[in-house]
């Protein structure tokens, strides 16, 4: 509840409220939470638990069709004054009209659960696993969520940002 | 022709084996009994360390199960403790086989993040660049497929130019493989009074070779009868499975970021893009070789036009002064300090930007997140090979076993970038 001053404070200073931001926010009305643009790049901020029916509007609206999905990866703000401290990132393309957009959504820290986009675009299976391998974060209704870089039995996930840069020792355990 | 190593599995293999065979439903016609075969993680077509469980049905591929991560270097955990200058070097071993490109595709997201205009000369010289690294790369993807499949001479045909490539680059980085050329904001050095005419020497040799291959292998029957049909990938699938690059074009979706979200000075160069049709194993195969010739007149468009002038761009405290300044100016010589230090280097604000160039195995994107220090907060490498390899499994399902390299070659897998 404590974010909804924040889009009303933001909205007068972006008058031209943008078709991606349109269509979503007619068909989703809560979900967005931010919208931003830097450097070029529109970026949404979505509430983790209407991820996935914004992802359904960005891929299948008529008006839209983001229908290529560039990237998905996760930022641990540990460090960076953030509310949360997960974030997944998704990178969308409409190829056909040169459009692109990046979709957040901070996480809860006591569940580090979000749906899984598997359904949508199947690229997403590999990108998934990644950040499940990395981060820890748990992506619902992923068909195999495995990890993927990392071996079966590690313990830990590697791109957290308590992590240490040279490991908690594994190598010298590993048995060749 | 030998195709696949029986390796010993060890446990966890085994059992995930089981689990895998347990959930396989068959068909009514197809017998009870299937093979489990290793592939990788150390054969000869993989060109890297990859490792797939290959189920097999006689000779026929039921089902393909691959485990990625024999290369995982964590390369973006490093990202984050190092400056920007230094993570050039990073992305060289992403990519054993176009690590120019790799060089210019992390320096062009840094530079957005930093809001850096390059100067033209800059601009020419990493369109030549990286299409002069494009060219390599196609020629030993195209010559390494041929050779799995068994085509020997035109390996040595594609080998043969990329010397001549690789001469050329070692004459301009001072390096063969790992270049770490590009600086943000600029080159390590300017290329020396002969570049142009390497260049032209270079783009002549692989043009040589691409006909050379071209006559051996386009019309070929045998060449004909491996590839036509063979992983075949239609335009929906391959939009929707991520394919960028040769990939994606081979299977007819008109998407190249040249052209279509231009960056440096392609929109000023002249070249087109080739299409395939079937997004078969043979259109990846015209499309790379349609794209040495067209690199190559970029290339020579980029070399002919080469503007004078420096080549770092005006921005004090991101970008690295020229040698002569460093050796006649004090604050020069101060910049340059400060520029190379350990935790010295470029600053971008508070922010975060995604980068994308078009490498020669299709979108190279990096996502970097600054906090406003001299480290990223964040690296994210989207490698193209990633998304090829994952839909690896959908590509070769129902093929024979001997499809498996064809396929493989096709993609054009780099390890390195895979795993990062």
């Amino acid at each position: 509840m404590s974010e909804e001053p924040k889009p009303e404070e933001t909205q007068p200073e972006t008058p031209p409220e943008s078709l991606v931001v349109r269509r979503v926010r007619e068909q989703v009305p809560d979900a967005i939470l931010a919208v931003s643009e830097s450097l070029g790049e529109e970026t949404l901020v979505v509430r983790c638990d209407l991820l996935h029916a914004c992802m359904a509007i960005l891929k299948s609206d008529p008006e839209l069709k983001f229908d290529f999905l560039a990237d998905i990866t996760a930022v641990d703000q540990l460090y960076l004054n953030e509310q949360n401290r997960f974030v997944v990132v998704y990178h969308l393309c409409a190829y056909r009209a040169g459009r692109r957009l990046r979709v957040k959504t901070p996480l809860p820290d006591d569940d580090l659960r979000v749906a899984s986009i598997y359904d949508l675009w199947p690229s997403a299976d590999w990108l998934e696993r990644e950040v499940y391998d990395m981060y820890g974060i748990v992506f619902d209704g992923h068909p195999d969520l495995r990890r993927l870089l990392m071996p079966d039995d590690f313990g830990s996930y590697p791109l957290r940002k308590d992590y240490p840069l040279h490991g908690k020792g594994e190598r010298d355990n590993f048995v060749f | 022709m030998n195709t696949a190593t029986v390796g010993s599995m060890d446990r966890t293999d085994m059992e995930r084996i089981r689990q895998e065979r347990a959930s396989f439903e068959r068909a009514p016609d197809m017998p009870a009994e299937t093979m489990v075969l290793n592939f990788g993680p150390q054969h000869p077509a993989t060109h890297g360390t990859l490792h797939m469980v290959l189920e097999l049905d006689g000779e026929r591929v039921v089902k393909a199960t691959p485990h990625i991560g024999y290369l995982h270097t964590g390369f973006e955990k490093l990202g984050e403790h190092r400056s920007y200058n230094q993570f050039v070097a990073l992305t060289d071993r992403m990519n054993y086989l176009s690590p120019l490109s790799n060089n210019i595709g992390f320096v062009h997201a840094a530079e957005k993040l930093i809001g850096i205009e390059l100067t033209p000369r800059c601009q020419y010289l990493r369109v030549a660049l990286a299409e002069l690294s494009r060219i390599a790369d196609h020629l030993v993807c195209v010559g390494t497929a041929s050779l799995d499949i068994g085509a020997f001479t035109a390996f040595l045909y594609g080998f043969r130019a990329r010397e001549v490539l690789y001469d050329l680059f070692e004459a301009v980085t001072g390096t063969r493989l790992t270049t770490s050329f590009a600086r943000v904001g600029g080159l390590l050095r300017d290329v020396g009074p002969d570049f142009p005419d390497m260049a032209r020497n270079a783009v002549a040799e692989s043009l040589k070779a691409t006909e050379e291959i071209d006559k051996l292998l386009t019309h070929n029957r045998i060449w004909r009868d491996r590839t036509e049909g063979i992983g075949r990938l239609s335009a929906e699938d391959a939009v929707a499975c991520g394919a960028t690059g040769p990939v994606l074009r081979a299977s007819g979706v008109d998407w190249d970021l040249r052209k279509n979200e231009p960056y440096l000075v392609y929109d000023r160069l002249d070249f087109d893009i080739p299409i395939g049709e079937n997004g078969d194993v043979y259109d990846r195969y015209l499309v790379r070789m349609e794209e040495i010739r067209q690199s190559a007149r970029l290339v020579l468009q980029a070399v002919d036009r080469l503007p004078s002038g420096p080549v770092g761009a005006d921005a004090d405290h991101n970008v690295l002064p020229s040698k002569d300044d460093v050796y006649h100016s004090m604050e020069a010589l101060i910049y340059h300090f400060k520029m190379t230090m350990e935790g010295h280097g470029p600053i971008p604000p508070k922010g975060e930007a995604y980068g994308s160039t078009e490498a020669p195995n299709g979108e190279l994107g990096f996502y970097i997140v600054s906090d406003g220090t001299r480290h990223p907060y964040r690296v994210r490498v989207r490698p193209p090979s990633l998304l090829h390899f994952a839909m690896f499994p959908r590509l070769i399902k129902g093929h024979m076993l001997s499809d498996v390299v064809a396929v493989l070659g096709s993609l054009n897998i780099i390890a390195g970038e895979l795993d990062r």
